[in-house]
């Protein structure tokens, strides 16, 4: 068994399954702590069955215990090992059906999706939630846009790719604008 | 060698003076304003009406001929204020024929950050008024993994204090508040990937004190939910990339709860937590001083004609050599 200590939480890799466990953590307040553990492990197993209705290839969800969440275990590897504009144009497909069905992934990089027989598997649902608007959506793919800047050289490229995939999405036009919007937000905000 | 630096970004004018090994001088000339938040005509009138007599207090101390180099804060930041500092530099490289040096705010941060507690290689959570970023090297740049998508936490700690009735700077007021208050009252905790945002945790805030629920316990739920964010997606960047040094900057960084939590998070992943003194989080000349000495020695100097200012200057745009 393999663990793997993401930042928020424990990822216990076995032969045939993986567990997802959001074990308390010390620096926040026992209040906090529970109410976020809770919510995002009910969450994360009701998003991950609805993503895979809307057609984006997830683990199966075996089990969900208080705060661990049990699934099929993916044998592939993360795509930031083998990124490629290709890749990247079926990421943006699966994003876009995601955002057809209202999923917000609110995590999208390269580490959390797997590639596995030339298949691309959402496997990190921790951070999603519904929302239709396209403030949600535009600050979705703007997470992805960060992660592709800040991890490859060829990042310009990579994102094209992306956006080659995600105009398959009917609302393309309207969350773009978004996006830029929200690109020019992050930067300096002069106080009032 | 000994490098002059410059900073004026927001609210604090201040010049410092540094050689590679230590501090020699840091003079700060903080505007604060009479009430409400800063407003940037204001606080540069502040900074232009000083600026003189604390280079007179500098040159006091220091002969001005011992100066090797001029450094000044370029950007990010209000641009009336960056624009007293720019000029003063420009006009002391002239008159003094020593190199000038722009220089990055958010990057100067994070060097003296290193510089003053030896974190080597260290995921960066930077906080002030105006910026809130993750911070990580990666071939030779600084990048910026997750920020803030509305205000900067030290604006919204303002924000909520001045609803309150207290006059800025806000942070050091919630903060005694908050160590008086014990009941938690549940905020929107606001994390999309690695970036987050602040502006609905303050109204919603500001939503309870309306209610009636005492300042105390309010000012408590707020610290506490915003820097459990900030904590996580700085855990969640060493995680993405493999770091074993947490290293916290800027004015907000101060915040003794701030601190426990990062210290306790980095404990518990058997990482390293580094802060610099008090006096060098916040925006400080030194700062500017000794990142424009590293970029003079690796052979960068700013032309008179580029030495405009960068309000949106972004720590990415900046070649790391050395």
């Amino acid at each position: 068994m393999r663990i793997y200590l993401g930042g928020e939480a424990e990822v216990r890799i076995h032969e045939d399954r993986v567990e997802k466990i959001r074990k308390p953590k010390r620096y926040r307040i026992r209040e906090l702590d529970e109410i976020l553990r809770k919510r995002r492990t009910i969450t994360e197993a009701k998003i991950i069955s609805a993503a895979r209705r809307a057609g984006v290839a997830t683990p199966i969800i075996l089990d969900v215990e208080g705060d661990k969440i049990v699934m099929e275990k993916i044998d592939g590897i993360p795509v930031r090992d083998r990124i490629s504009k290709e890749i990247c144009r079926e990421i943006g497909k699966s994003v876009a059906k995601l955002h057809k069905a209202g999923i917000i992934h609110g995590d999208i990089t390269p580490m959390n999706i797997i590639l596995k027989d030339d298949k691309i598997y959402f496997v990190d649902f921790g951070l999603s939630f519904h929302d239709e608007r396209l403030e949600a959506k535009g600050t979705d793919i703007h997470v992805f846009f960060e992660a592709l800047k800040a991890g490859f050289d060829n990042w310009e490229e990579l994102w094209e790719g992306f956006l080659e995939g995600y105009k398959s999405y009917e609302k393309f036009e309207e969350v773009m604008e978004r996006f830029r919007e929200i690109e020019l937000r992050g930067r300096y905000v002069e106080r009032d | 060698m000994i490098s002059l630096g410059i900073e004026s970004t927001a609210w604090n004018f201040s010049i410092g003076v540094v050689t590679e090994n230590k501090v020699i001088l840091v003079i700060n000339r903080a505007y604060k304003p009479k009430e409400g938040g800063i407003h940037p005509r204001e606080a540069a009138q502040h900074h232009s009406e000083i600026v003189g007599e604390v280079f007179r207090e500098v040159f006091n101390q220091i002969p001005p001929e011992k100066i090797d180099v001029i450094a000044f804060s370029q950007g990010p930041g209000m641009g009336p204020c960056l624009r007293i500092g720019a000029t003063a530099a420009r006009v002391l490289s002239l008159k003094l024929g020593k190199p000038l040096v722009g220089v990055n705010h958010c990057l100067a941060h994070v060097e003296i950050g290193r510089w003053l507690t030896g974190a080597k290689d260290p995921v960066t959570l930077y906080v002030s008024g105006g910026n809130s970023q993750i911070i990580a090297k990666r071939k030779g740049r600084y990048r910026v993994f997750g920020e803030t998508l509305d205000i900067g936490i030290g604006n919204a700690l303002d924000k909520l204090a001045r609803y309150f009735g207290f006059p800025h700077p806000g942070g050091p007021k919630i903060e005694e508040l908050a160590k008086k208050g014990s009941q938690y009252y549940e905020l929107p905790y606001v994390v999309k990937g690695m970036d987050f945002s602040f502006s609905g945790i303050v109204t919603a805030a500001m939503k309870l004190f309306d209610e009636g629920v005492p300042m105390e316990d309010i000012a408590f739920s707020f610290q506490e939910t915003v820097f459990a964010m900030l904590t996580e997606v700085t855990e969640r960047a060493m995680a993405y990339l493999d770091k074993e040094e947490a290293l916290l900057v800027g004015g907000v960084g101060a915040n003794s709860r701030l601190q426990e939590m990062l210290r306790i998070m980095c404990e518990d992943r058997g990482a390293r937590f580094y802060a610099p003194p008090k006096e060098f989080m916040g925006d400080n000349g030194a700062m500017i001083a000794y990142t424009g000495l590293l970029m003079f020695k690796a052979g960068v100097t700013t032309k008179i004609e580029e030495s405009f200012i960068k309000p949106d200057f972004r720590i990415e745009e900046v070649e790391v050599l050395w």
